[in-house]
């Protein structure tokens, strides 16, 4: 379901505290790669300060503006971006120009990712044709084609009948839904979370119970079709709630956060900022301690950064007129590490699993592990380097981050994915 | 020669409380060459102002025009309508553009929360907001806080009711957090669906109930639209204004009423009220012109002054 392009399997030899939580391993090592695979993993008295190698990150939602924006975004350039931010798997969201809901556009991209991803990609499909939430895509095919997954990513599946049906069909994929939940009738015209501080700017409120109730019929469907669903960008209290409800009562749901709802609240928007108007839109500081408490307990199993790049005249206009949506592929780790590791809110261990072998799990990909034989997907950290957030040094076609200008605390030295050194500081 | 100071007038939050209270003493100074034969003063001789009108105005654009004429400037409006704009030139683009003219001031209306800020940051002249779409309208909240000054004779402790929907409107933002800088209290008056959640966070009291009216000094009534039934904001006019119409039974003796205008009469306000002698909707007019004026004239003769802002940074 992955593509990349073909290149050089590296040998190379790594010495640094190797974190791998899923298979315990948390001490100094060295791990020789050979040939793009794991040849061994010796323990070793001492690691350089500061240095860490984990399995590398996996993101399951980012958009990669291709076909139809390649100013904003190409395979090339966002897959470089990722290898930068220390991925070794990307999955990209379907709408594109035209959206990706027949074989023959998934097809394109898969051959386009197999010329120039850096690192392994993937596609995902649309639930709806043109996303349109009316009529289902052929999902078999689209299946067959290699789509990771459905969603109609950017809009919700107004229709709870079609939602159903969806669900329903997907078992003949054998694929999950993932799925942008908000009530658009609730949302309408909304810029910012509603509460005191939209309040108080007058920009029309995106309140969080939009996205709430439709977790919650997503859900509840879900239970009665008996269908695995993944939750994208969750931001609200009451949907991280609903999600650890769902799962303890045998709902089969994984359910992402994104870096920029995990570290920030509405309280930004006082910017007026346009790299701060994202979907869903950030919320208050108990949301985001909400959503911290359900990375920590696993109701949250992934992190997503939904990096979108937007063309830089798009976002530099006042608020209201700019498009939503944030990069974030190069700098989630930094502000992950900075914002919840260095603050004592998440521990190290528990951040790196959530970055690389949740999301896998949560898409069926393939989980990375630093273990003899497994093919080397690794991410070399250094979590005292301390970096400024600059515009002209993304590798992303845009640079609409909300950090720019921020200094952050940990950065990534060095990405192996699929055996290949992909990105080296 | 040291770096002038930038200053400009985006949001009442610019102000301190000394500053708002200069800027109504200076118009109270400028009210009086109003009565003057010559109204014209010289103080602005050769500067440029420049109104940027993104939305329709009448009032707020003709009080600025007139209140930088009456100072001697040279003065430009440019409308959305009928310009570059039309064309799809983008804020930015148009604000270098004028910039170019090396305007003094850029008095900038916009359907937009941000634009004023934008500009500022874009161009080297002082920006006055003068309406960014649901957020601030400056000048408008200081020539209401003149006209209640004038006519009550202070500020502090005065009690003012602001009726209607608040949810659309700048005015009502802007005026709410002007009162509160010089001590007076408002309290917010409407029906749920058009008073924003948490805004009593600003720190204003807020009622469901036209009762609310009977314990201030001053009724502030706002403009309803006809367009807020379309989002079920209120099942229609008919019963706002049974609930809601500021009529003679709900004004007592002793309060005044106010209005920015324009006023939806037998909407939002009966006109037995607004052509009563509580009224001071006209008494606004002339305030507007003289406020701004005054901030016109504070903006480019005062310089240290502090109406200043740390300007956004867009990347």
């Amino acid at each position: 379901m992955l593509a990349h392009r073909n290149g050089r399997l590296d040998s190379l030899t790594v010495r640094a505290r190797v974190v791998d939580p899923g298979q315990g391993l948390d001490g100094p090592a060295t791990v020789t790669v050979e040939d793009g695979v794991v040849t061994a993993v010796e323990s070793a008295a001492t690691a350089p300060d500061g240095l860490v190698l984990a399995p590398a990150f996996v993101d399951p939602h980012v958009h990669l503006r291709t076909p139809g924006r390649e100013d904003e975004e190409t395979i090339a350039s966002g897959s470089e971006a990722a290898a930068a931010g220390g991925y070794c798997a990307i999955v990209a969201m379907p709408n594109t120009d035209p959206v990706v809901d027949t074989a023959a556009v998934l097809q394109s991209l898969v051959e386009l990712a197999r010329e120039e991803a850096v690192v392994p990609t993937g596609f995902t499909a649309a639930i709806s044709k043109g996303q349109r939430g009316e009529e289902l895509t052929e999902m078999a095919e689209l299946a067959a084609a290699g789509a990771v997954a459905f969603t109609d990513d950017g809009r919700p599946v107004a229709s709870a009948g079609l939602m159903r049906r969806a669900l329903a069909y997907s078992a003949v994929a054998d694929r999950p839904l993932a799925l942008h939940c908000e009530e658009p009738t609730l949302s309408r015209g909304g810029q910012m979370h509603e509460g005191a501080v939209s309040a108080e700017l007058g920009l029309t409120g995106w309140p969080s119970v939009a996205e709430s109730v439709m977790v919650e019929r997503d859900l509840a469907l879900a239970a009665y079709e008996e269908r695995p669903v993944h939750m994208q960008h969750l931001s609200a209290r009451a949907s991280v709630e609903a999600v650890r409800r769902a799962r303890a009562a045998g709902v089969r749901v994984s359910a992402e956060a994104s870096p920029h709802h995990l570290c920030a609240t509405d309280e930004l928007v006082r910017t007026l900022d346009a790299n701060v108007k994202m979907n869903p839109p950030l919320r208050t500081e108990d949301d985001r301690l909400a959503l911290v408490e359900g990375l920590l307990d696993g109701t949250i199993d992934c992190i997503a950064t939904d990096h979108a790049p937007h063309a830089r005249h798009e976002k530099d206009t006042p608020f209201e007129e700019a498009p939503f949506g944030v990069t974030g592929l190069e700098t989630a780790f930094g502000a992950l590490h900075t914002f919840l590791v260095c603050e004592g809110e998440v521990p190290l261990a528990t951040l790196l699993e959530r970055l690389s072998a949740g999301p896998a799990r949560a898409l069926g990909l393939p989980v990375p592990r630093i273990a003899f034989g497994e093919p080397a997907n690794l991410v070399l950290l250094d979590l005292d380097a301390a970096w400024t957030v600059r515009a002209d040094a993304f590798r992303s076609r845009s640079a609409n981050s909300w950090l720019l200008g921020r200094t952050l605390v940990g950065a990534v030295v060095k990405t192996v994915a699929a055996g290949r050194v992909v990105f080296a500081a | 020669m040291s770096e002038p100071t930038r200053r400009h007038l985006l949001g009442v939050g610019d102000l301190t409380r000394a500053d708002a209270e200069r800027l109504l003493d200076t118009a109270r100074a400028l009210e009086r060459s109003l009565d003057r034969e010559v109204k014209k003063l010289p103080t602005l001789r050769g500067r440029l102002v420049v109104n940027l009108f993104y939305e329709s105005s009448t009032r707020t654009l003709s009080s600025f025009e007139l209140a930088a004429k009456r100072l001697s400037a040279d003065t430009m409006v440019l409308r959305a309508s009928g310009s570059s704009v039309d064309k799809g030139e983008s804020l930015r683009d148009t604000a270098l553009t004028l910039a170019a003219y090396d305007p003094d001031v850029i008095v900038i209306r916009h359907p937009h929360i941000g634009a004023p800020h934008l500009v500022a940051g874009a161009t080297a002249a002082h920006v006055v907001n003068a309406g960014d779409g649901k957020h601030q309208h400056p000048t408008q909240a200081l020539l209401d806080l003149f006209t209640i000054r004038e006519s009550l004779g202070r500020l502090e402790g005065v009690t003012v009711a602001i009726v209607g929907d608040v949810l659309h409107s700048r005015v009502a933002r802007s005026l709410v957090e002007a009162l509160l800088l010089v001590g007076a209290e408002p309290v917010l008056v409407g029906p749920p669906t058009l008073l924003p959640r948490r805004i009593e966070a600003l720190g204003c009291d807020v009622s469901h109930s036209i009762d609310a009216l009977g314990d201030v000094e001053v009724v502030y009534v706002l403009r309803m639209q006809a367009e807020r039934m379309e989002s079920a904001y209120v099942p229609s006019l008919r019963e706002y204004t049974a609930l809601y119409g500021v009529t003679p039974e709900r004004v007592r003796p002793g309060q005044v009423v106010m209005h920015p205008g324009p006023m939806n009469r037998g909407v939002e306000i009966d006109p037995r009220v607004a052509d009563s002698g509580a009224s001071l909707v006209t008494a606004q007019v002339r305030s507007g012109l003289v406020v701004r004026m005054a901030v016109l004239y504070d903006l480019l003769t005062a310089p240290g002054l502090r109406v200043a802002v740390p300007v956004m940074e867009v990347a």
